[in-house]
């Protein structure tokens, strides 16, 4: 069997030091080994967005990066966004404009439009729409989550 | 006055219950769970996909450490699955497509299960395949299954009034054949289960993400020799279903198997992969449509021959042609109906229930020769589909009862929004062939709204408990699956018990506590599991009020219930609180609680054996206007804006049924537009999200969604089933779209830019 790589870094805000086998994913990791099984496993393949996280406040889809190249970052998952009170208004507004069918593809969706707002903070229809674009939800048809992020942006913007 | 006003909840948008705990990521899927002890089982798939199995080796993956059992059809015995069952979940003799299962593994681990398998080695001596359903029924042709010498899974036949008839009244008729193409769910959450025998009792439990618990429950027993009474089903939250988990898979029998073997429990998820391969698919059809009309605009008669590719097995999706004939015999009057369908077996991966269940294939024919029969007599396609519409009252030649029927609201609510027939008209006038082309496209459709007589029973249980601070738990059969039921039959209750949304609580999602539901299915769950909630809570009510009519000195027609309390009716006056009013009941001398029990029946009936009969207790309309660009340089189709209006008998949840609407919308978009699972000699070429193509948030259409309230008699609250209705008409609608911009008609989907390019130019030459 192969041997473990010592890393370090924080998660949801954590300090965290873990020995990782070389060949494991960032999501295997979150989900088998740290119990953080709100980032799901959609495709493998970087296509549907539903591992969505944060490594230094940029969203990754979770499956494509390896867990040892987390060593050093700061991480975050839908957990450690589920109890930041700043990311509140997003997930009330998914809750209220009816953002959330099957579920599934929540997760990846919250983590990823907390990623956009973070960098478009005035996010209108059409830039959130691009910036969900790389992920997938059977259910919705996306028309409602745009509303809740677009929702969640003006919010923002009224609370500053 | 100052009694308090109650609104009511019916038509509010009301966010779904379990929303709060999804957007926190705390939602257990069946992916995320895991039992103590449990293995890893792993599937070894055929790699020919028309065989005999000569012999399996599974002696190097036994020997592997960590592997605790690897089984083939030799060591269990195999009850065959599926409607014709014609599918042993493990193939010992032969096998017949891509997907098919020759052994199956468990282990401690994921890695060491997935070692196993490569150490598993099969011998096959192949056989002739066949993969266009037109070769399956030549004489000759190889046979796929001994039990069905002509390769016919099934076939349907039906008719009406006398077509020869209908020829001879015509002054136009029409004729063509239609091909649809294949694409499957793609559930953002993929397959999987885990099965849970403990030895000694004989119980069987499993976690599994059904839409159809208590049918599973019986024929897991029959495949597996099992007491039923044995089995319980525990369904996880659901990461989408759209018709997919309507059929028992093979891999579910095959974990349970390997839950007896190992005497552990045994957790199988696909990969996207597997999810892509191995999951049922909607049925590719050709469908040759015939239809006539008199120089007035009256539809004279229908001729339909439809050929689907069943593939190699027979799901409940076989069963599709019961809805295809719906379509063809009644979305209009047409007096003289034939038609004919024949399911066919091929070695391509086997088809099954896709949300729509054959509506989307045959209204994508019907709704292309409205378009040219009116184009032929010189009608606008608006004025000739009215004139020939059904309304209320109406008797269709198939027995279908329209109790209430708001077709002709939906053409005009969706022709009038759109502008559409001015529009047709002027960029019909502008069609061309060059450049970037407008176009506008309409369709209807017609499906059923109040359950589907299909099985023996069509009903829905209930069972309602108040406890001593008038919280309220709904025990219910009715599966959640994503399209948000829970919620409706929470308002429902709500509604009739007088208490907020936050009293209540449903349970869904277990077989030993709820009462039997025949599925998710049929748009069925709102109109069905609705009554039955409603008809609980309706004799809670009655109990209630009956106790506080005694302690109150009024009678229980005075009283009602309304914001937690016993108000009197006449005036909303608070009489007194109904948690108080629990108690008393509760902790006096009589001592009782207050729970109740209900089985909702519809008044629908059973088809018989001409496949006539009022199927359903009421039936949805729809009409959906498209406006799309079409790049004639690239051949790439950009939709534009979506005027849907649907007839759904009552908006209960406003928010709720706008989800199902868009979403279906969205799911009809990528089946005209971009979603193929092209399958070359039996091998699906894109197994993956990468190169099969889903809509993406920048691509939605602007949508304009208008509800026609008819309020059905016998809905709940006057609501009718929505649930498959928005996805049905789009690809018929594209397709007319795609006409009036460039003055091609194409007839077979999807309309991918090569497609769409190489029809444009076949035009040009």
């Amino acid at each position: 069997m192969s041997s473990l790589v010592e890393i370090s870094c924080v998660v949801n805000g954590t300090p965290t030091r873990l020995a990782v086998p070389p060949q494991t994913s960032a999501l295997a990791l979150l989900r088998d080994h740290l119990g953080l099984s709100g980032t799901k496993y959609g495709c493998g393949e970087g296509e549907c967005g539903a591992c969505t996280i944060l490594v230094d406040g940029v969203s990754v889809n979770s499956c494509l990066m390896f867990a040892v190249d987390f060593d050093g970052r700061t991480i975050t998952t839908i957990e450690g966004l589920a109890v930041d009170r700043a990311s509140d208004p997003l997930r009330q507004a998914f809750v209220d404009k009816g953002g959330v069918q099957c579920g599934f593809c929540t997760p990846g969706m919250v983590v990823q439009s907390r990623h956009v707002l973070d960098k478009h903070p005035h996010a209108g229809p059409e830039e959130v729409k691009r910036g969900l674009e790389g992920n997938l939800c059977r259910c919705t048809g996306y028309k409602k989550i745009v509303e809740a992020v677009v929702t969640a942006a003006a919010a923002q913007s009224a609370a500053e | 006055m100052n009694a308090p006003q109650h609104a009511s909840l019916i038509g509010q948008r009301i966010p779904k219950m379990d929303a709060p705990e999804k957007v926190a990521g705390k939602t257990r899927y069946i992916q995320d769970l895991n039992l103590p002890g449990q293995l890893y089982g792993l599937i070894l798939r055929t790699e020919r996909v028309h065989a005999r199995i000569v012999s399996i080796d599974t002696s190097a993956a036994k020997a592997l450490p960590g592997v605790r059992a690897v089984l083939t059809a030799a060591d269990v015995p195999i009850h065959p699955i599926g409607v014709n069952k014609d599918n042993p979940p493990l193939k010992g003799d032969k096998v017949r497509c891509e997907r098919d299962e020759v052994a199956a593994v468990a282990a401690d681990s994921l890695e060491i299960a997935q070692a196993a398998l490569k150490l598993i080695t099969v011998e096959y001596e192949d056989l002739p395949p066949l993969f266009d359903p037109r070769d399956s029924i030549k004489p000759g042709a190889p046979v796929i299954h001994e039990a069905k010498p002509d390769n016919v899974a099934m076939a349907f036949d039906y008719a009406h009034g006398d077509v020869e008839q209908g020829e001879a009244d015509s002054d136009v008729v029409v004729e063509d054949e239609f091909t649809l193409h294949r694409v499957t769910h793609c559930c953002m959450g993929v397959s999987g289960v885990i099965a849970d025998f403990e030895p000694v009792s004989g119980n069987l439990t499993l976690y599994s993400n059904t839409q159809v618990p208590f049918l599973h429950k019986r024929e897991f027993a029959e495949v597996l020799g099992m007491d039923p009474s044995r089995i319980r089903i525990i369904q996880p939250p659901i990461g989408g279903g759209f018709g997919s988990k309507l059929d028992i898979y093979p891999f579910e029998p095959i974990a349970v198997y390997l839950a007896r073997a190992t005497r552990r429990p045994v957790k199988l998820i696909f990969t996207r992969e597997e999810e892509f391969i191995a999951s049922p698919t909607r049925q590719p059809a050709i469908i040759r449509l015939r239809s006539g009309a008199k120089r007035d605009g009256t539809l004279t008669f229908r001729t339909v021959d439809v050929l689907l590719d069943n593939g190699g097995y027979t799901s409940w999706g076989a069963t599709i042609p019961f809805v295809m004939m719906q379509t063809f015999s009644s979305l209009y009057r047409v007096p003289h109906c034939r038609y004919h369908t024949k399911a066919v077996y091929t070695n391509n991966p086997f088809a099954g229930s896709f949300r729509g269940y054959g509506n989307l294939q045959a209204t994508f024919a019907i709704e292309q020769q409205m378009d040219k029969l009116a184009d032929a007599l010189g009608m606008d396609a608006y004025q000739f589909r009215l004139k020939n519409a059904q309304e209320a009252g109406e008797i269709t030649g198939q027995g279908m009862h329209f109790k209430t029927c708001g077709f002709k609201d939906c053409l005009e609510t969706a022709a009038g929004r759109s502008g559409f027939a001015e529009k047709r008209k002027a960029l019909g006038a502008a069609k061309g062939l060059t450049g970037i082309r407008r176009g506008v496209g309409m369709a209807s459709m017609l499906h059923v709204g109040g359950g589907a007589k299909i099985y023996p029973s069509d009903g829905c249980g209930t069972i309602l408990k108040l406890d001593d601070f008038g919280h309220v738990t709904i025990m219910t059969g009715a599966s959640e699956i994503g399209q948000g039921s829970e919620t409706v039959l929470a308002q429902l209750v709500c509604e009739e018990l007088g208490v907020p949304m936050s009293a209540v609580t449903v349970v869904n999602n277990d077989t030993d506590i709820t009462p039997w539901d025949v599925g998710v299915h049929a748009s069925r769950t709102t109109f069905i599991a609705g009554n039955s909630a409603i008809g609980a809570a309706r004799k809670a009510k009655d109990k209630i009020l009956a106790a506080a009519s005694t302690v109150s000195n009024m009678r229980a027609e005075e009283l009602d219930l309304k914001g937690g309390n016993i108000v009197r009716a006449a005036d909303g006056e608070k009489v007194m609180p109904l948690a108080k009013m629990l108690r008393q009941l509760h902790f006096s001398d009589k001592a009782e609680l207050v729970m109740t029990t209900n089985y909702y029946e519809p008044p629908s009936v059973h088809q018989d054996k001409g496949f006539k009969g009022d199927v359903s207790a009421a039936y949805a309309w729809a009409t959906q206007v498209v406006e799309v660009e079409v790049d004639t340089d690239t051949g790439i189709v950009r939709l534009l804006k979506v005027w849907a209006a649907h007839d759904v008998g009552r908006v209960l949840n406003e928010m709720g049924i706008e989800g199902q609407i868009e979403g279906g919308i969205i799911m009809g978009q990528g089946y005209a537009l971009c979603e193929d699972m092209p399958v070359v000699d039996g091998h699906l070429v894109n197994p993956a999200f990468r190169d099969y193509k889903l809509i993406t948030a920048p691509e939605i259409p602007e949508m304009d969604i208008q509800f026609i309230e008819t309020m059905d008699g016998e809905g709940p609250q006057g609501a009718k089933g929505v649930g498959e209705a928005p996805s049905i008409c789009m690809a018929a609608a594209v397709a007319n779209a795609i006409e009036n911009a460039t003055g091609v008609r194409i007839t077979s989907l999807p309309f991918t830019p090569e497609r769409v390019y190489s029809a444009l130019k076949g035009k040009l030459q």
